[in-house]
C-alpha cells in the first residue's frame, strides 16, 4: 500500500492529464485546485484492475471538496455550494 | 417488452453474461435456482433499511455521531448485512444540503436503498446535478433557499452515499417505524427532503 501524502484540510489539484484506459477521474475535475475532505482508505488502482492486474500497491483515496464557482464558470447558486469527489492519489499533482 | 416476434441478436455482453452463468451452472458452481432467487430479492429490496437507519439515528444521538463517522458499521449496527460497501453518511443541516450522483456511472448502495431509480442512471441526471444542482432539484420540486450550501457528492469511486435528511418539525414523539415512514428513497438521494402527509386543508379564521 502506497503511503497516504495528504491529509484532511490539505490544499491538493487534480493532474490534468488524458491517458486512455478505464479511468475513474472524471474530465470535469482535471486541473482543479480543492481541500481535502477525508481520507477514505487505500484501494487496488482501478486503472489497473481494468487492464486485468492486481492493481497494488493500493491507492491511497481522497474524499476533495471543490467550491463549484471554481470548478464550473459562469456557475449558478451560492458561493459556498462545493462539490464533493473522491480522487486517487496518483491523480493528485505534485 | 412485449414480444413482437421480432428477432433480436444477444448483444456482446449479454451474450457474455448468458455464456458465463450457463457455464457456472454446468459445472455445479452455482445453479439456476440461487441466480433467479438473488435477483428476486435484489428486485424486491427497497429503501426500507436506509430509512430505519436514519429514523434510528434521529432519535439517538451516539448512533448518529458513529453513522457519520462509519456508515458500513452502523449499517451493520442494525443488522443490515453490507458485504463490500463502504458507506459514508452526510447530514443535512439548516444550512447544508446534499444530494448524491454518479458521474461516471450509477453507482449507488443498493444494499441498502434497493435498485436505484432509472433517472438517477440517465445521462442528464448525471451530467447536469453536478453543474447546475439548484435547477436540477427544482425539477424535482425541491427549491433550496439561496442561503443554503449544496454539496454534491460524486460517486465516482469507491464510496457510497447515502444522505441523512433532517427530521420534519411536528413529530415529537413519533415510534421509530412511524418516523422510518417518513423517510423515502428520493430523500436519501437528496432529491427532496422528508415531510408530513398533508392533511386536509382548513381555512384559518
Amino acid at each position: 500500500m502506497a503511503d497516504a501524502r495528504y491529509r484532511t484540510g490539505d490544499s491538493v489539484r487534480v493532474r490534468k492529464a488524458a491517458p486512455l484506459g478505464h479511468v475513474r477521474t472524471p474530465f470535469y475535475i482535471r486541473g482543479h485546485a480543492g481541500v481535502v475532505e477525508r481520507v477514505c482508505g487505500a484501494f487496488p488502482n482501478p486503472e489497473e484492475l481494468a487492464q486485468q492486474r492486481d492493481g497494488l500497491p493500493a491507492q491511497p483515496l481522497y474524499r476533495v471538496r471543490f467550491r463549484q464557482k471554481d470548478v464550473w464558470p459562469g456557475y449558478r447558486g451560492s458561493a459556498a455550494d462545493v462539490i464533493e469527489i473522491e480522487i486517487f492519489q496518483h491523480w493528485i499533482e505534485e | 417488452m412485449k414480444d413482437s416476434g421480432r428477432y433480436e441478436p444477444y448483444s456482446y455482453f449479454q451474450l457474455m453474461e448468458v455464456s458465463l452463468r450457463e457455464l457456472l451452472v454446468e459445472k455445479g458452481v452455482v445453479t439456476e435456482d440461487a441466480i433467479a432467487g438473488a435477483m428476486a430479492a435484489m428486485r424486491a429490496r427497497g429503501p426500507e433499511r436506509g430509512a430505519a437507519m436514519v429514523a434510528h439515528a434521529w432519535l439517538d444521538p451516539a448512533y448518529k455521531a458513529r453513522m457519520l463517522a462509519n456508515g458500513t458499521a452502523a449499517a451493520e449496527e442494525l443488522g443490515f448485512e453490507v458485504p463490500g460497501l463502504r458507506l459514508i453518511v452526510v447530514e443535512n443541516a439548516p444550512d447544508t444540503h446534499n444530494v448524491i450522483v454518479c458521474t461516471l456511472c450509477s453507482c449507488y448502495p443498493r444494499m441498502l436503498l434497493g435498485m436505484p431509480p432509472e433517472w438517477y442512471k440517465s445521462r442528464p441526471y448525471r451530467s447536469r446535478v453536478v453543474r447546475e444542482p439548484r435547477k436540477v432539484l427544482g425539477e424535482f420540486g425541491l427549491k433550496v433557499a439561496a442561503k443554503v450550501r449544496i454539496r454534491v457528492h460524486d460517486s465516482n469511486a469507491d464510496m457510497r452515499y447515502m444522505v441523512l435528511p433532517m427530521r420534519p418539525a411536528g413529530t415529537d414523539g413519533w415510534s421509530e417505524e412511524r418516523l422510518a415512514s417518513l423517510v423515502t428513497r428520493d430523500s436519501l438521494i437528496g432529491v427532496a427532503v422528508p415531510v408530513l402527509p398533508k392533511k386536509p386543508k382548513t381555512r384559518k379564521s
